[in-house]
């Protein structure tokens, strides 16, 4: 097997010592006779956001159900805060590409449906869903449906939900990708402020470059045909950065420039 | 509906269509069609009588009794079998051949089952309803969202909350349009089945009508029936509609 090689993008000077939130090891998926994932092996540390990036087909989203226990790997194995993955658990929550609200249920009730599943009472897990409502800006829309918001706000309400069960792990599966440009780039802020305010670890999937430097304290790029890591940059310097500015910063762009030039052939 | 201009008061074809039906009548050409002014007076006469209020009710409890059992069983099977890929290969054949079979001649073989009496006229109207509900809350859970479904399983819901939190709501626009055949053809399977199981209810009335050439009777009990049966099936699309704000976006 050929480990991933570890690309400080900035100065290699001493990396604080990180434990892991989430650890993959030699993870492989295979449905049918297509290997999804092959042997993968990655770190995610607690505290950070990590990306997985790649061309589609590259087994990202894959990987992210896996380590939600959505689905099983073929062989290999997930450890969430040390512990063996077996299914879904309170430690992780997920965040969908399409939101996934139920649109019977109104946004107050949504917000709180993980709390319901746990067996919250209902005056404290509407109390919590609506301290999270006002978090991620949609006060006085709690008794709205989904249908009534907007794309954005619906993956506000999506976030909240993941926020208000308080596990250790976000996972996020491309969320601003069905998102207008200018909500994604609000987005993308928002996250960065969650990322230093939440003491949670959080694990995005995405398929813009852009995106995962703007936002990543480590970024997986994941390569198809056998789906595998190929290398792992950590952007260190660039969080330290005013984010204002981050979009013309020539280290963001050289970054992005690179990570492009890795994965150009890839893309069909 | 706009006619040269005109906009049509909704139920305007109803009246067209009572008004032929007095001019048949006036004109005397069959027995069989009493003039409609005739009837709703037979109507009036009739609808307050003891033998009809006692019809009445044991037809609806036989209905009542045959949709509830419809429903009961036939919504869970349509989820089950929307959700589980061999018990929808175990039961869809019978489904299908039950939904498309002529009950009717089955009725002979429940009332050697399971006797003359209430029990038999149940099973038949049950039997008429419930496979359109079967299959159409199977069709409703077959077209939920796959990430629906991996968000209640992601946020730890049992097999048991999934359900009743998510594939019957999700499902429930397909459910009531089920049901709502379901009841239309549970009218059908209750008088087939007080006419052939036992003589009572509505069907004892149609059989006593038809018999005694009381035309302006029959027609005036099957009018009631119409009524009973559209109007449940009016509450139902009332309920469909009441869903339908969500049925687009799931």
């Amino acid at each position: 097997m050929v480990m991933p090689q570890i690309k400080e993008a900035v100065d290699t000077a001493a990396l604080p010592e990180t434990d892991n939130a989430v650890v993959a090891r030699s993870v492989s998926k295979t449905y049918g006779d297509v290997e999804a994932l092959k042997n993968l092996t990655l770190e995610f540390p607690r505290g950070q956001l990590t990306s997985l990036l790649g061309p589609s087909g590259c087994g990202k989203t894959t990987l992210l159900k896996i380590i939600a226990g959505l689905l099983k790997p073929t062989s290999g194995e997930i450890e969430v805060n040390g512990k063996p993955v077996t299914g879904p658990g309170p430690d992780r929550a997920f965040v969908f590409q399409d939101f996934a609200l139920m649109p019977w249920a109104t946004v107050l009730r949504n917000v709180a449906f993980g709390l319901e599943l746990r067996g919250v009472a209902r005056s404290e897990r509407e109390a919590i869903a609506e301290k999270y409502i006002a978090d991620v800006g949609l006060k006085g829309f709690e008794n709205s449906y989904p249908h009534q918001l907007s794309g954005g706000m619906r993956q506000r309400v999506g976030l909240a939900r993941a926020l208000s069960v308080d596990a250790d792990v976000l996972l996020m599966d491309e969320p601003f990708s069905a998102v207008d440009e200018q909500t994604r780039r609000k987005f993308q802020e928002d996250l960065l402020n969650l990322v230093q305010h939440e003491n949670k670890t959080f694990i995005f999937v995405t398929h813009s470059i852009e995106e995962a430097v703007y936002v990543s304290d480590q970024i997986a790029i994941l390569l198809p045909r056998p789906s595998r890591v190929s290398e792992i940059i950590r952007p260190t310097d660039l969080r330290h950065k005013n984010t204002d500015t981050l979009r013309r910063d020539p280290e963001y762009l050289d970054i992005v420039d690179s990570i492009w030039a890795s994965l150009r052939s890839y893309v069909e | 509906m706009t006619l040269f201009g005109y906009r049509l008061p909704a139920m305007s074809s109803l009246l067209l269509w009572a008004l032929v039906w007095e001019i048949v009548g006036q004109l005397d050409l069959t027995f069989f069609v009493p003039p409609l002014s005739e009837v709703m007076v037979t109507l009036t006469s009739v609808i307050g009588t003891s033998p009809f209020l006692k019809a009445l009710s044991e037809t609806a409890q036989a209905f009542a009794a045959g949709v509830f059992f419809a429903v009961v069983i036939g919504i869970p099977v349509g989820i089950l079998m929307g959700k589980s890929r061999l018990i929808d290969e175990l039961l869809l054949p019978w489904v299908n051949m039950f939904l498309s079979a002529p009950l009717t001649a089955l009725v002979p073989v429940l009332m050697v089952l399971f006797g003359f009496g209430m029990k038999s006229i149940i099973i038949t109207t049950t039997l008429f309803a419930i496979w359109i509900i079967i299959l159409n809350t199977r069709a409703g859970v077959l077209q939920i969202n796959r990430s629906l479904v991996e968000m209640a399983h992601s946020y730890g819901a049992s097999p048991l909350q999934a359900f009743y939190k998510i594939y019957f709501w999700a499902a429930l626009p397909e459910i009531l349009g089920g049901v709502r055949i379901g009841v239309i053809r549970a009218v059908k399977g209750v008088i087939i089945g007080q006419l052939l199981i036992s003589i009572v209810g509505f069907g004892a009335l149609f059989e006593l009508y038809a018999n005694n050439f009381l035309m302006a009777h029959f027609w005036a009990v099957l009018i009631v029936l119409f009524a009973l049966a559209f109007s449940v099936s009016e509450f139902l699309a009332y309920l469909e509609r009441r869903v339908s704000y969500y049925a687009a976006s799931r």
